[in-house]
């Protein structure tokens, strides 16, 4: 703070705390929602693409079908999973429901696990579950 | 302000505030929860019914009427609500004013210019040139 005694205790920053669900939640809410910006930008000009035609869109297909592609959606849908799973979660503290601590570590808990469980669910749904 | 004003308290702090925070938590709120639809139902279809990320496959996805207007109504809402997350990010961590308004700007711009551009996009494959 600026004009402040250097000697005057300040508040404890980010690498004092001990980590704990609730806090990666918050942080995890945000660089999944920064991921989706990314992703949501990349949506609008899949589709862009899509609409320039076939030729334009060879290059596109390239990508989403190669490994980096393919790492790529596996990761938006792990970034969606969390961000949807912490979002409901802030929708029912909105409402002042579960915001107790012990709520509040399960629920955070739930949406770390999800995200984890839901890409993997839908990699095996699609590829050992004989949808294509 | 002088002790003697004859301006009451609500009048000199009234407009002085940051402006616009309701609105800002409400739209928030709203555009998540048809994201809580819009967006498992654009992921589950695609990877469902897509075989390959071929022009084919994008062009079948694209011309199916329900998946038309799901798109459209996909890309309004997560830009929108894209646009007020990484608001309120630059408003928490860019202090240098010319920083933030420029980061501002572009977060406002952006959007607009991607939401334009994709919704011409699906009207395009649906209804040519």
């Amino acid at each position: 703070m600026a004009g402040a005694p250097e000697d005057r205790p300040i508040s404890p920053h980010l690498s004092i705390w001990r980590w704990h669900a609730t806090m990666a939640s918050s942080i995890f809410h945000r660089l999944s929602g920064m991921a989706l910006y990314a992703a949501t930008i990349g949506l609008a000009l899949w589709l862009m693409a899509v609409a320039a035609g076939p030729e334009a869109y060879a290059p596109v297909a390239a990508l989403l079908a190669s490994p980096l592609g393919q790492a790529g959606l596996y990761f938006i849908v792990a970034a969606f999973a969390f961000h949807f799973a912490n979002g409901v979660r802030h929708l029912v503290f909105d409402t002042g429901a579960g915001l107790n601590p012990s709520d509040a570590e399960t629920t955070a808990w739930f949406a770390i696990l999800f995200a984890v469980a839901a890409p993997l669910g839908l990699w095996a749904l699609l590829n050992l579950g004989g949808w294509r | 302000m002088s002790e003697g004003s004859m301006r009451s308290a609500l009048g000199r702090v009234r407009h002085h505030g940051a402006g616009g925070g309701t609105e800002h938590f409400v739209g928030q709120r709203v555009s998540a929860i048809a994201l809580m639809f819009l967006a498992p139902w654009f992921l589950l279809s695609t990877a469902l019914t897509m075989n390959a990320p071929s022009y084919r496959a994008a062009i079948d996805f694209v011309t199916s009427p329900v998946n038309a207007v799901g798109l459209i109504l996909l890309i309004v809402a997560a830009l929108y609500h894209m646009r007020l997350g990484m608001q309120a990010i630059v408003e928490d961590y860019i202090h240098k004013a010319a920083a933030k308004v420029l980061l501002l700007l572009l977060n406002t711009l952006v959007p607009i210019a991607l939401g334009a551009g994709a919704i011409f996009a699906v009207l395009l494959v649906n209804f040519g040139v």
